[in-house]
C-alpha cells in the first residue's frame, strides 16, 4: 500500500528558476566550439558516401600538398586502432565488431571515416577534403533486417560469417505457451518502431589539447559520460587513465546521442599527442544527422493472450533490433533495457521476450532518450488497445482490470522486478478530470455518425518506466560492463559557502539548481551559496555521469549521503565549541543548539571558519569540514503516468493533429516542479516527434534519406497544443529522498498514446494500425488498405 | 557547413549588378536574402566563384501601385509580401501566400524574387505568381525585357534569367473582385509545402465566371490546372460542383516522390486541396 502525497518543505519542492539559464540562453558560456586554444589545428573528416564498399586506392598526396594543411591521416596510420567499443556484450555468443577509427580497407555505412584532414584553419581543412581521392569497389548493401538474417544475404561483416549478432532469449516468469493454450483471445501484431535520430541542439564539437608541464591530455567534449569516456579512452588509445582529464564543460542537449564514446573524440585526443598541439572539431548538421549513433529501430511481434472477459494472462515478445553497421558502447543492450517494461503496469502471469540484434550496413543505433523502454511501453500499450478492440472493452476499462492497484504495491512483476510504489488509479482520475473524457468520446460519436472527413479519436497511454540503472551487482548479472552508483563531495569553504560535487553531467537538465536545493535542505545553506562542480574529471574524480534518468535517482541519493555526513562532522565540532556532548546538540536549518537552550547555538557557517583554521578542534578531528559519499542504490525507482491525447485525422488527405494532450506524471517526490516541467514537456515533445513527425528512411542502397532537417521533420512549439499537464505525488521507497525520475517519461509516454488516438479515429473505417511517423502518407495508406480489406 | 570561398560584390544599382555579372562570367550567383543561397553554399551544393550581393539596390525593394497592376521589387521580403497593404488590399493571394512560407525570421530576410528566381518547384511564392499571371522584368546587358510567368519559370531550379541578368521586379495584376486562396499542405509549420494550391475565382450570381489554378511541387515548376479552370467555369458555385471540377486538379502533372508522398499520393493530395482551395476562394 503505498499513500500519495502534496507536500514540500524548505528548498525542496520550490520551483526556483534555474540558476544555470542566464548563461546557457545567452549562449555567453563554454560550450566545446567557444573554446580557443592557441596554436589550435582543426580536423575534416572525409565520409564515405557509400554504403558498403572496399577501398581499393587512396591518395591524399593533393590535400597534403594543399594551403595550410598539416598532415592527412587514412586508416593506414592507425592499423587496428579501434574508434569506438562496447561495454555490454550481452550474450556469451554475440558476434562483436571492430569499429575502426579511421577505416582501412573497407566502409560500411553512409558517413564511416575515411580520412581525416588536420589543417591551420577549418575552412581550410573542410577545403583539402575535395582534394583526396578515393576509389571504392562497390559491394552489395545489407539495409533490411529480415533479408540481413536470411541465407545467402550479403554480409556487413564479411569475416564474420553472419550478420547476426546476438539472440537473447531471456526466461521470464511463467510458461506463455501454457497461458495461450488456456486463452480466449490472442491478438498478433507486428509494430515497427522506427529508426529515430537524436537532434541536439548543440552537435558534438571535441578540444584536445596537451597541456605541456605534464604528460596530461585534457579533452573537452560535448557528451553526457566524461567519467566512462576517460576510462574508455585509456583502454583504447593506450594513454594512461591518469594522463587523461575529460571535460564536459556547458553541454546542449545529449538525449542519448552523447552516451558514447565516438571516434572523433579517440582521434583528437591521438591527433593531440602525436602533434603535440590543439585539436578542434564541431560537426556540421549534416554530419550530426549522419554519424552520431541512431535510436530505435526495431521490428516487433507482439502477441497478447487473454480471457474473454479481458484478463490478460500473458505476452510473447520478439523483437529484431537493427544494430547497424557496428557495436557501440550499449548498441546490443540498448533493446534490452526494454526488457523489463513489455508487463507495463498489468499483472500477467507469463512473458515470454526474445530479442535478435541485426548488422545492417546503416549508422549504429545505440540510446536513445528512454533506450528501450519506449519502445517496449509503444508496444504493450498499442497491444492493450488491441486487445480492448477484439473484446469490445473500452481500453481504459480493460487497464483498470488488470494494472497493479496501489494496495498491491509493492509488487513482483512477471519480470521479476520489484515495484516498489505507484499509485495508477490517482494518475488516471487526474488525467480523465482534466482531459473531458466523456465530451470527446460523445463528440466522436458525432462525428462518426455524420461521416465527417475529419475524425476524431481517444489515446490513453497509462504506462511506467525504470529510472536509475542500479545497483551495480544486478548490472553486472545482465553483463553491463560498468557499476550503476554515483558520488558527491560536500565542501564547506572557510567563508561558509558551498562547493557540491557531483558525478552527474548535466546537459541541459538544472543540476545545478535542484542539487543546490537538495543540499540546502540537508546542511541548511541557502541555494545561491552553493556552487555545483560537474562534468570534469580533475574536479569531480568519481562518477557514472548522466543518461537513463539516473541523476537524480541515484546521485540524488549520493548527494543525501554526503550532506548528512558533513552535518554529523560538524556537529562533533558545534558540541566542542558550545562544550556539550554531540548527543544534545540539534541541528535545524543550519544552526547547531544546545537542547533546551537555544540560545547557546552556533552555525554551520561559523563552523566551516572553526574547521579551516583549526585552532580549537576536539581531539581526533580533523581539519577541513566536507561530507563525502558514493551511493549504490536498494533498487531501481519507477516513475508513471496516465497520459490521454485527442487527435484528429483528416481522412480525406491523412493529416493528423493533435487537438489536446493530457500528460498526469507520478515522480515521487519533485525537488523542483519547474525542472519537471520542462522535462515533461520536453520529453512529450521527443516522444510526440516520433509518433507524428520523425522517422529515418535509408533507400535499398543504403543511402539516408532524412539527411537533412528539411527531410527529417522534428516538431517545433509551432506544431504543439498547450499541454495540459500536473502530477501525482507516491514518493518511492527504495529512495531516501521519495524521488524517481523524470528524464525520459515523456518520451516514453506520448508515443503510443498518440498512435493509439490515430488508430481510434479510424478504428470504425477498418484501420488497426498506422505506421510510424503517423504521417499524412501512413495514414492514407492505411485507409487505402482498410478500404481494399486488408487491414493488418 | 563551410561554403567554398568566393569573390563578394555589393551593387548598389541594378546596372552595377549586371557589370558584376558580365565580369563574372557564367560563374557567378546573385545573392538577395540569402535563404535560398547560402544553405546551397553552405552544404557545398554549389561553389560560385563570384556572389554578386544586390541586398542593397534600392530600386529592387519598392512597390509600386502602377493603376492595374502592383510592380513588386524582386529584393522586397516575403514579410513585407505578407503584409504590404497595397499587397493585401490588390493582390490577396500574394499576401497569404507570402504567409505561408517558412518562419517569420526567413520571411524577414527572404525575398519574393529571390524565391521565383531561385524557382524550387516547393517554392509557394511561384506558385502564387503562376496564378496571378505576372509578368518578370529581367535587366541584363542590352536592356530590360519582360517575361510572362508561363514563360519565366522553365525546370527545377531554372528559369528564363539568364546567368548575366537580373530579376528586377514582378508585375503583379490586381485581382480585385476574384476571391483567393493558397492551400499548403505540409507536415510541420515550417517545412516546405508537400502540395500547394493557389486559387483565385471570380463568381457571379453564384456562378463562376472565371477561375485560375496553380499547382506547387506537382512538377519541376509551377502547373497551371487548365483543366480544372476550364471545368470551374460557368459551374455553380456549390461544394459539389467544385469538387467534381478538382478531380482532374493532377492531370498532366509530373509529381516527384520523396519521403514525404510519393507520386501517386501527391495527386491525391492535388485533388482534395484544389477542391478545398476553390472552394474557399469562392467563399463556397
Amino acid at each position: 500500500m503505498t499513500d500519495t502525497l502534496n507536500e514540500t518543505m524548505g528548498a525542496i519542492g520550490r520551483p526556483l528558476r534555474r540558476k544555470e539559464d542566464a548563461r546557457l540562453v545567452t549562449g555567453n558560456t563554454n560550450w566545446t566550439d567557444n573554446i580557443q586554444l592557441p596554436g589550435t589545428l582543426h580536423m575534416a573528416f572525409l565520409r564515405s558516401s557509400i554504403a558498403h564498399a572496399k577501398i581499393t586506392h587512396i591518395d591524399t598526396s593533393a590535400a597534403k600538398a594543399a594551403e595550410g594543411v598539416v598532415h592527412v591521416y587514412t586508416g593506414a596510420d592507425f592499423p587496428g586502432q579501434p574508434g569506438s567499443t562496447c561495454v555490454w556484450p550481452v550474450t556469451d555468443d554475440i558476434v562483436l565488431s571492430h569499429y575502426p577509427v579511421i577505416c582501412e580497407d573497407e566502409v560500411k555505412y553512409v558517413g564511416d571515416v575515411v580520412a581525416v584532414v588536420i589543417a591551420t584553419e577549418k575552412y581550410l581543412a573542410t577545403d583539402a577534403l575535395d582534394l583526396i581521392d578515393v576509389d571504392y569497389e562497390v559491394l552489395p548493401a545489407v539495409v533490411d533486417m529480415e533479408a540481413a538474417l536470411a541465407e545467402g544475404s550479403p554480409l556487413v561483416h564479411s569475416d564474420k560469417g553472419t550478420n547476426h549478432c546476438y539472440t537473447a532469449p531471456v526466461p521470464f516468469g511463467g510458461n506463455y505457451a501454457e497461458v495461450k493454450a488456456k486463452a480466449d483471445v490472442v491478438v498478433t501484431r507486428r509494430f515497427i518502431n522506427q529508426r529515430l535520430i537524436p537532434t541536439t541542439m548543440e552537435p558534438r564539437a571535441v578540444v584536445a589539447a596537451p597541456m605541456g608541464m605534464t604528460d596530461e591530455i585534457t579533452l573537452w567534449t560535448a557528451t553526457q559520460v566524461p567519467h566512462v569516456l576517460r576510462v574508455l579512452l585509456a583502454l583504447l588509445t593506450g594513454i594512461p587513465e591518469n594522463n587523461l582529464r575529460v571535460v564536459a564543460p556547458d553541454v546542449g542537449g545529449g538525449f542519448g546521442g552523447k552516451l558514447q564514446i565516438y571516434r572523433e573524440e579517440v582521434l583528437a585526443v591521438l591527433l593531440a599527442k602525436k602533434l603535440g598541439r590543439p585539436i578542434k572539431w564541431t560537426e556540421t548538421r549534416s554530419e550530426s544527422i549522419l554519424t552520431m549513433h541512431h535510436g530505435r529501430d526495431q521490428i516487433q511481434d507482439i502477441e497478447i493472450a487473454a480471457t474473454s472477459d479481458g484478463q490478460i494472462l500473458g505476452m510473447q515478445v520478439h523483437l529484431l533490433a537493427d544494430m547497424g553497421a557496428y557495436l557501440q558502447i550499449i548498441t546490443p543492450g540498448t533493446p534490452l533495457l526494454g526488457m523489463f517494461m513489455y508487463s507495463g503496469i498489468y499483472k500477467m502471469e507469463a512473458l515470454d521476450f526474445k530479442c535478435t540484434g541485426v548488422y545492417t550496413n546503416k549508422t549504429p543505433t545505440d540510446a536513445y532518450r528512454g533506450a528501450g523502454r519506449p519502445e517496449a511501453t509503444f508496444a504493450v500499450e498499442r497491444i492493450v488497445d488491441e486487445l480492448a478492440a477484439e473484446l469490445g472493452m473500452d481500453p481504459m476499462e480493460l487497464r483498470k482490470k488488470n494494472w497493479i492497484k496501489h494496495e498491491e504495491f509493492p509488487y513482483t512483476t512477471v519480470e521479476g522486478l520489484t515495484y516498489d510504489t505507484g499509485n495508477y488509479e490517482a494518475a488516471t482520475a487526474r488525467a480523465l478530470e482534466l482531459f473531458g473524457m466523456e465530451e470527446l468520446r460523445a463528440e466522436q460519436a458525432v462525428r462518426r455518425a455524420s461521416g465527417d472527413p475529419v475524425q476524431l479519436g481517444i489515446g490513453i497511454s497509462t504506462f511506467t518506466e525504470m529510472c536509475g540503472l542500479a545497483p551495480s551487482r544486478t548490472l553486472g548479472a545482465l553483463k553491463y560492463v560498468a557499476g550503476g552508483w554515483e558520488h558527491c563531495t560536500i565542501r564547506a569553504l572557510p567563508t561558509g559557502k558551498i562547493e557540491l560535487v557531483t558525478g552527474t553531467s548535466p546537459h541541459g537538465q538544472g543540476h545545478a539548481t535542484a542539487w543546490s536545493q537538495i543540499a540546502s535542505d540537508i546542511i541548511g545553506v541557502p541555494v545561491e551559496d552553493i556552487e555545483v562542480i560537474y562534468g570534469d574529471t580533475g574536479r569531480s574524480p568519481y562518477g557514472m555521469d548522466t543518461y537513463g534518468s539516473r541523476s537524480l535517482a541515484v546521485g540524488g541519493q549520493a548527494i543525501k549521503a554526503a550532506g548528512e555526513r558533513l552535518v554529523e562532522k560538524a556537529r562533533i565540532i558545534a558540541a566542542h565549541q558550545l562544550e556539550v556532548s554531540p548527543d544534545d546538540i540539534e541541528f535545524n536549518a543550519g544552526t547547531y543548539s544546545v537542547k533546551g537552550d537555544p540560545e547557546k547555538a552556533t552555525t554551520i557557517q561559523a563552523i566551516a571558519f572553526e574547521a579551516f583554521t583549526a585552532h580549537n578542534l576536539p581531539d581526533g578531528v580533523e581539519p577541513t569540514l566536507s561530507g563525502e559519499a558514493t551511493v549504490d542504490p536498494m533498487d531501481f525507482s519507477y516513475p508513471h503516468g496516465t497520459h490521454l491525447a485527442a487527435m484528429e485525422v483528416d481522412t480525406e488527405t491523412g493529416k493528423v493533429k493533435l487537438r489536446k494532450y493530457v500528460a498526469v506524471d507520478d515522480c515521487g517526490v519533485q525537488i523542483n516542479p519547474m525542472i519537471v516541467e520542462g522535462q515533461v514537456h520536453g520529453g512529450l515533445a521527443q516522444g510526440i516527434g516520433q509518433a507524428m513527425y520523425e522517422g529515418a528512411e535509408y533507400d535499398s542502397n543504403g543511402n539516408l534519406l532524412t539527411a537533412s532537417m528539411g527531410d527529417y521533420l522534428i516538431p517545433s512549439s509551432a506544431d504543439l497544443p498547450s499541454f495540459i499537464t500536473d502530477r501525482t505525488v507516491t514518493p518511492s521507497s527504495t529512495h531516501p529522498l521519495g524521488t524517481k525520475g523524470i528524464g525520459e517519461a515523456g518520451a516514453i509516454a506520448s508515443t503510443p498514446a498518440i498512435v493509439n488516438g490515430v488508430v481510434d479515429a479510424i478504428r470504425h473505417l477498418g484501420v488497426n494500425d498506422v505506421l510510424m511517423p503517423t504521417s499524412p502518407q501512413n495514414v492514407y495508406r492505411a485507409l487505402q488498405a482498410a478500404n481494399k480489406g486488408g487491414a493488418a | 557547413m563551410i561554403p567554398s570561398a568566393f569573390d563578394y560584390v555589393k551593387a548598389t544599382t541594378v546596372d552595377e549588378a549586371v557589370a558584376a555579372l558580365v565580369a563574372a562570367g557564367e560563374d557567378a550567383k546573385i545573392l538577395g536574402g540569402g535563404q535560398s543561397l547560402l544553405p546551397v553554399l553552405r552544404l557545398r551544393l554549389n561553389a560560385p566563384s563570384t556572389i554578386v550581393d544586390i541586398s542593397n539596390v534600392a530600386e529592387i525593394r519598392t512597390i509600386t501601385d502602377e493603376g492595374s497592376s502592383l510592380l513588386i521589387g524582386a529584393g522586397v521580403t516575403t514579410d513585407e509580401v505578407a503584409n504590404n497593404a497595397l499587397v493585401k488590399a490588390h493582390a490577396p493571394l500574394l499576401s497569404m501566400t507570402a504567409e505561408t512560407v517558412a518562419d517569420r525570421a526567413i520571411r524577414h530576410r527572404g525575398t519574393f524574387g529571390g524565391s521565383c528566381a531561385h524557382a524550387d518547384p516547393a517554392g509557394d511564392l511561384p506558385t502564387a505568381a503562376a496564378a496571378l499571371d505576372c509578368e518578370f522584368v529581367i535587366a541584363g546587358p542590352g536592356g530590360r525585357r519582360t517575361v510572362s510567368a508561363a514563360d519565366f519559370f522553365v525546370d527545377f531550379f531554372t528559369t528564363a534569367v539568364g546567368p548575366d541578368e537580373v530579376l528586377v521586379a514582378v508585375r503583379v495584376p490586381k485581382t480585385d473582385g476574384w476571391g483567393a486562396h493558397y492551400e499548403k499542405f505540409n507536415r510541420t509549420a515550417q517545412a516546405w509545402a508537400i502540395v500547394g494550391v493557389a486559387a483565385l475565382v471570380k463568381v457571379d450570381g453564384g456562378v463562376i465566371t472565371d477561375a485560375r489554378v496553380a499547382l506547387t511541387n506537382m512538377g519541376p515548376k509551377p502547373i497551371r490546372a487548365t483543366s480544372v479552370e476550364a471545368a470551374l467555369k460557368g459551374q455553380p458555385a456549390t461544394a459539389d460542383a467544385i469538387k467534381a471540377a478538382a478531380a482532374s486538379a493532377a492531370d498532366g502533372t509530373k509529381p516527384t516522390s520523396d519521403v514525404h508522398a510519393d507520386a501517386e499520393f501527391r495527386s491525391h493530395l492535388a485533388r482534395v486541396l484544389t477542391g478545398r482551395a476553390v472552394a474557399t476562394a469562392a467563399g463556397v
